[in-house]
């Protein structure tokens, strides 16, 4: 079935109900999106599909056909080191999903637009105030602008 | 993952007419939507269904628009969609306002309207807006469209009058005269199920519908009665505590729900007190 996968084209043959997850993990080998909870409630596994935001536990890999999936390997931008500088990111698996939630964000966004728009990431560190210093008014505001994967894992 | 996907059948159809057909024909199925309740139960193993009918490619579910007076939302409209819709902010802004209590942004870009109704949870989100708002409910099949009025979809628990050759293709709701209002009360603003959902109209017939206080969202048409009739909010309150069915679960208690959902009545009528 083929598909764009951050920003490339990507021809892969799976199950159609097989979760984009695992298919994205598995399949593709990107194993930079994570499994937190497995049922759409913690939103670590938050990639982009032809822009918006959906979790990637809870969607058949059927429904990508033609689409646009973008994973944190095809994120580009500073936002990594603002997170880094701000202390955004402590035991890190939560960090892709909501750097992916925040890909929907615009430029320069205000802390409550931040907070909503990662209504659906929990943080088990609890570290929200730096994940929000992070992203709010950050010049290096996400976007989903997206370059081929180079292999980036974690 | 307790269950194991890959051995699930999923089929495509072409067109509604298709999937019309292979319902009736090729059943049992059970459609997919945005898959955001069929996968978590799939997660918790729950499904015992073996072969699923993808609706996603099926364009005459799509779409917002009006129809002579009432406004028709296609099943597969989500909550995104509708935060989204003009027409459904300016007609029906209860809607759109419920939808943005749905879930999450990743929940409301996948859930949809049509979901929400066949899942058929006493909690969902949109349904007390959809009983307020008097909404009919389209049902397709083979044998033609079906209407059903949403204060009678429901049978019981988790239970509808869909036949299982039908699909729901909209919801058709007339224009809502008078001011409208809703609130979820969870645990917290987001990602929460409700432990009370209530949507209503100030009108001089007054509407309310609750979720989460019976085996399925409800109307409540005594305590409606004694608002209309000119009673006192006090009374009003006493008949609703009276009227619902609350259950203790693991969300919530059934004395704290019939206390939220007289506070919530309160709420309700000092808001809309006054024309806007």
């Amino acid at each position: 079935m083929r598909f764009v996968l951050n920003g490339k084209r990507a021809d892969v043959a799976a199950p159609p109900l097989k979760r984009l997850l695992d298919v994205l993990r598995e399949d593709c080998g990107l194993a930079g999106t994570k499994e937190g909870c497995g049922e759409g409630e913690c939103g670590a596994c938050t990639v982009l599909v032809d822009g918006a935001p959906v979790n990637s536990c809870l969607v058949p890999f059927a429904h990508v056909r033609g689409r646009k999936v973008t994973t944190i390997e095809g994120l580009r931008g500073r936002l990594p080191e603002t997170f880094v500088r701000e202390g955004g990111t402590q035991c890190g698996i939560c960090t892709p999903g909501v750097l992916m939630a925040a890909a929907a964000l615009g430029p320069r966004p205000t802390s409550a637009r931040v907070r909503e728009a990662l209504a659906g990431n929990l943080c088990r560190c609890t570290g929200y105030a730096g994940i929000v210093r992070a992203l709010a008014g950050s010049r290096a505001a996400p976007h989903p602008r997206v370059g081929a994967a180079r292999g980036r894992r974690s | 993952m307790a269950t194991a996907l890959s051995r699930l059948a999923l089929l495509q159809p072409r067109s509604l007419d298709d999937a019309l057909r292979r319902l009736r024909d090729e059943g049992p199925l059970v459609p997919l939507a945005g898959g955001t309740d069929l996968y978590v139960a799939f997660h918790f193993g729950t499904v015992s269904a073996r072969r699923f009918l993808d609706l996603q490619g099926l364009r005459d579910l799509r779409g917002i628009r009006r129809r002579g007076e009432s406004l028709v939302i296609g099943a597969l409209a989500t909550y995104t969609d509708l935060i989204r819709s003009p027409l459904v902010r300016r007609r029906l802004p209860i809607l759109a306002e419920a939808s943005r209590w749905v879930g999450s942004p990743q929940i409301q870009n996948r859930g949809t309207i049509g979901g929400n109704i066949a899942n058929a949870s006493p909690a969902g989100d949109a349904l007390p807006v959809l009983a307020v708002a008097e909404a009919t409910v389209l049902l397709g099949s083979v044998d033609g469209e079906r209407r059903v009025p949403f204060s009678s979809f429901y049978t019981g628990y988790r239970q509808t009058v869909m036949r299982p050759d039908e699909l729901i293709v909209a919801v058709e709701i007339p224009p809502v005269e008078g001011r409208q209002w809703f609130r979820k009360v969870g645990t917290r603003a987001a990602q929460a199920i409700s432990k009370v959902v209530m949507a209503a109209v100030r009108a001089p017939r007054p509407r309310i519908a609750l979720g989460s206080v019976a085996p399925t969202v409800v109307r409540v048409p005594r305590t409606e009665a004694v608002l209309a009739g000119g009673g006192t909010l006090a009374e009003a309150q006493a008949v609703l505590m009276d009227e619902i069915q609350p259950i203790d679960d693991l969300r919530s208690t059934a004395a704290y729900r019939r206390r939220v959902s007289a506070n919530l009545l309160a709420q309700f009528w000092s808001d809309t007190a006054r024309p806007r």
